[in-house]
């Protein structure tokens, strides 16, 4: 049985996820910013089988209150063994270009309160020499281009980041996991209007973290034929990419 | 999925009409910037003509409302939201030796959906329909308010919403009182009926030991033939089933979207009859996991596709028992004398029980359900069918819809008007711009 403490817990990629690991019986911790949210998601994990569920509210980019909520896990679930981190924000690149705010906001959403929680999640379980951590980055993070490219830097170092944590935290024990999901119909892309075959659902990019976390994979790709595309777009030479439009 | 899941079962008519996701019951129902237009709530699109649509407007999907809120084990109550499948609740609550109160012929609905059309099932004549198994839900309105309906609170919203077509508000949770199980298996036993007479005669010996009856008739035989077919009638199995392994079957999906030759005239008398002659004895029983009894088309996955992109036509009347045999046998020598036919034809008496619902299609009598690619020719039989289920004094299921005039309609629901007063300002669906539209 796992004790899971899930930030971003109101993400729909995240809550597909938490399903399954209350099926599993697992006890949580969920975190986001709406408690009404929040509350509605536990409402559901505990009809579906969790042992335990608990909230805490918080603005992931408030990192006053990280070291808090960390250690309420903590005391809720008895302990702590499994991390997942799912927020994310992804708004309009052209905003962002005009913006430096607009931007900081992806950067220390996506990131820095990212490297913030991990920085006390590792230290913990690098103690207690046992542990998971899984962190939802994307794609869009293996290659920078114009349509993307705030957003896709900020998953870029994310990636980055868990690829040295990983390394490091190896001979502790702990097993890091770097999730690259392509495309999934969620609100974060409601805005795109017309949902073309490289979409998935939710609840398939849930079944494949939860696989990967079971199996303790190092990255993975969701749904995994966006390995072999992404190994071609990083393969193409900057020459011809920097011509490209998409 | 993409735009092909904001179409109706029956693939006609085609509607154009903007999707906006409603994600969360205590936030408000999404709307576009200064969008004025009308509003209807969809959920899962089983409606085969168009009172799921809402051509020119906007639809709610409530899908995402997919949470469980409570689940009480020994009591045997649900409490959901409205976007719950009857697929998700079933998995929960059968291995904790509970079922669904009424299950329509497929598991992929959504729980608001079926209080929409207030849903029957092959055990109406016991239980009635799914409204009458229906604690309490909330209904959401466009101006924001919010009101708890059961019995007791907000009574003539309850009524009124039940069977309500969507058209009163979006419901966005749901309370419902479920039936105990003592196994996830049914003992179903099947006979073989040479015509009308037998069918109306077994129906009534069955109606009080079988909790669940139903009969598929053989709609190309014709004179003494008439109306023969298969009758089947089921109970829940007993503690000792429990154990048994289950068949379930695993979902085909069409792959392609074969051409509408296939249903011709051939076909369809080869798979009339084979489905009749299967069946060797007169008499034969079985044990079925609840799926493969409940859902066997669930297990072809989008069947619907075979019509072809022109679609398909359904037609479910309900003929009231002073003279529905009359009325029926009228209609079925119709049927056989367009050669038209039908893949599907069911058969079942209704039973008396009343449900809360205002605009409930089910009343007492007999229930046929027909399915007709769709041609000129079958709407002009469509047509004729109406006639004889107006003289009858029946009603046309409006769930399977896509056809029936604005006369037919207000003749079968003489309460419309009254109906009409608990519409939310804001919602309004193809089917019923159809149906309250100026007569042609
Ligand atoms: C194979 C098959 C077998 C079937 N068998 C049966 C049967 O045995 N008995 C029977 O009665 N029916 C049967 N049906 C019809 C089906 O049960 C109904 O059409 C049902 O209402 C479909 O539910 P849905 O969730 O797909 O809703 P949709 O078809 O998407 O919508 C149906 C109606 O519900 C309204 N609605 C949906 N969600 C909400 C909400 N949250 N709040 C308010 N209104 C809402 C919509 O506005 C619309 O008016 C069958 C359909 C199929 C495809
Ligand atoms: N959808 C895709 O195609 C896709 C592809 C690759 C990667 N991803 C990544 O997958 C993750 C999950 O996203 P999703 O697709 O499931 O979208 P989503 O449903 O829109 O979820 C985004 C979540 O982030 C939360 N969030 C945003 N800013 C926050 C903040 N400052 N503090 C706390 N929470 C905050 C939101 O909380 P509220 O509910 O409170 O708004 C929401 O729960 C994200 O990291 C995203 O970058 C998505």
């Amino acid at each position: 049985m796992r004790k899971l403490m899930i930030i971003g817990a109101s993400s729909a990629i995240a809550e597909a996820t938490a399903r399954l690991f209350a099926m599993d019986g697992d006890r949580m911790f969920l975190v986001g910013r709406d408690s009404a949210r929040l509350e509605a998601i536990a409402d559901d994990l505990r009809v579906r089988g969790a042992a335990q569920v608990a909230t805490a509210i918080m603005d992931a980019t408030d990192d006053d209150l990280h070291a808090g909520v960390v250690e309420q896990a903590i005391a809720e679930m008895d302990g702590l063994d499994t991390v997942l981190i799912a927020h994310g924000t992804m708004p309009d690149q052209a905003t962002t270009e005009r913006s430096v705010d607009a931007a900081r906001a992806v950067i220390e959403t996506n990131l820095f309160s990212v490297v913030s929680l991990l920085t006390l999640v590792a230290n913990y379980m690098e103690q207690q020499r046992e542990g998971l951590i899984a962190v939802i980055s994307s794609v869009a993070g293996d290659r920078g281009r114009k349509s993307n490219y705030t957003y896709g830097s900020s998953k870029a170092a994310v990636s980055a980041y868990l690829q040295g944590l990983r390394n490091r935290l190896q001979t502790a024990g702990v097993h890091v996991v770097t999730i690259k999901p392509g495309l999934v119909d969620t609100p974060m892309m409601a805005r795109f209007a017309d949902k073309n075959f490289l979409y998935a659902q939710p609840a398939r990019i849930a079944k494949g973290i939860r696989r990967a976390i079971n199996r303790k994979r190092n990255v993975v790709y969701l749904p995994a034929f966006w390995r072999p595309i992404m190994f071609v777009v990083r393969a193409l030479p900057e020459s011809l990419f920097k011509r490209l439009n998409y | 999925m993409g735009q092909n899941r904001y179409q109706s079962w029956g693939r006609y008519p085609k509607a154009e009409q903007t999707v906006l996701k409603m994600l969360w019951r205590h936030e408000p129902i999404p709307s576009s910037d200064g969008a004025t237009g009308s509003i209807l709530p969809f959920g899962n699109g089983r409606s085969y003509g168009d009172s799921c649509l809402n051509d020119g407007g906007t639809l709610i999907d409530t899908r995402s409302l997919d949470r469980f809120i409570h689940f009480d084990p020994e009591q045997g109550i649900l409490r959901c939201e409205a976007g719950v499948l009857l697929s998700d609740i079933v998995e929960l609550i059968v291995p904790r030796g509970w079922f669904l109160p009424v299950t329509p012929a497929t598991q992929y609905v959504t729980i608001g959906g079926a209080i929409a059309n207030d849903i029957h099932g092959k055990n109406h004549h016991r239980s009635g329909t799914f409204g009458c198994h229906v604690s309490a839900f909330e209904l959401l309105r466009s101006d924001g308010s919010r009101m708890l309906c059961s019995e007791i609170e907000n009574p003539e919203w309850f009524s009124a919403t039940i069977g309500g077509l969507g058209l009163t508000g979006v419901i966005t949770w749901v309370e419902i009182l479920l039936k105990p199980i003592m196994s996830p298996h049914v003992l179903e036993e099947t006979i073989r009926f040479a015509n009308l007479d037998e069918f109306f005669s077994i129906s009534e010996e069955s109606d009080t030991t079988f909790e669940y009856t139903v009969a598929w008739i053989d709609c190309t035989a014709k004179g003494e033939r008439l109306g023969r077919g298969l009758f089947r009638r089921a109970n829940h199995g007993a503690a000792s089933l429990r154990g048994r392994r289950s068949t379930k079957y695993t979902a085909q999906v069409l792959p392609i979207v074969p051409s509408a030759l296939l249903v011709n005239r051939i076909s369809l008398r080869a798979v009339n009859s084979l489905y009749y002659r299967n069946q060797i004895q007169a008499r034969r029983t079985r044990t079925k996991h609840f799926e493969s009894f409940f859902y066997p088309l669930d297990a072809v996955g989008r069947w619907n596709r075979m019509y072809g992109s022109r679609g398909f036509l359904q037609y479910q009347c309900v003929l009231p028992h002073s003279d529905g045999a009359s009325a029926l046998r009228e209609m079925l020598e119709a049927v056989a004398a367009s050669g038209l036919g039908s893949f599907l034809a069911a058969l079942k008496l209704f039973g008396d029980k009343e449900s809360p619902g205002l605009m409930s299609f089910p009343r007492p009598g007999v229930t046929l359900a027909l399915d007709f690619p769709n041609k000129p020719k079958a709407r002009d039989l469509l047509d004729s069918l109406d006639e004889i289920t107006r003289t009858a004094g029946g009603a046309v299921y409006p769930a399977k819809d896509a056809r029936m005039s604005p006369k037919s309609y207000q003749v079968y629901f003489p309460k419309w008007e009254e109906f009409a007063r608990y519409i939310d300002p804001r919602c309004s669906s193809s089917f019923w711009r159809r149906v309250t539209g100026p007569a042609e």
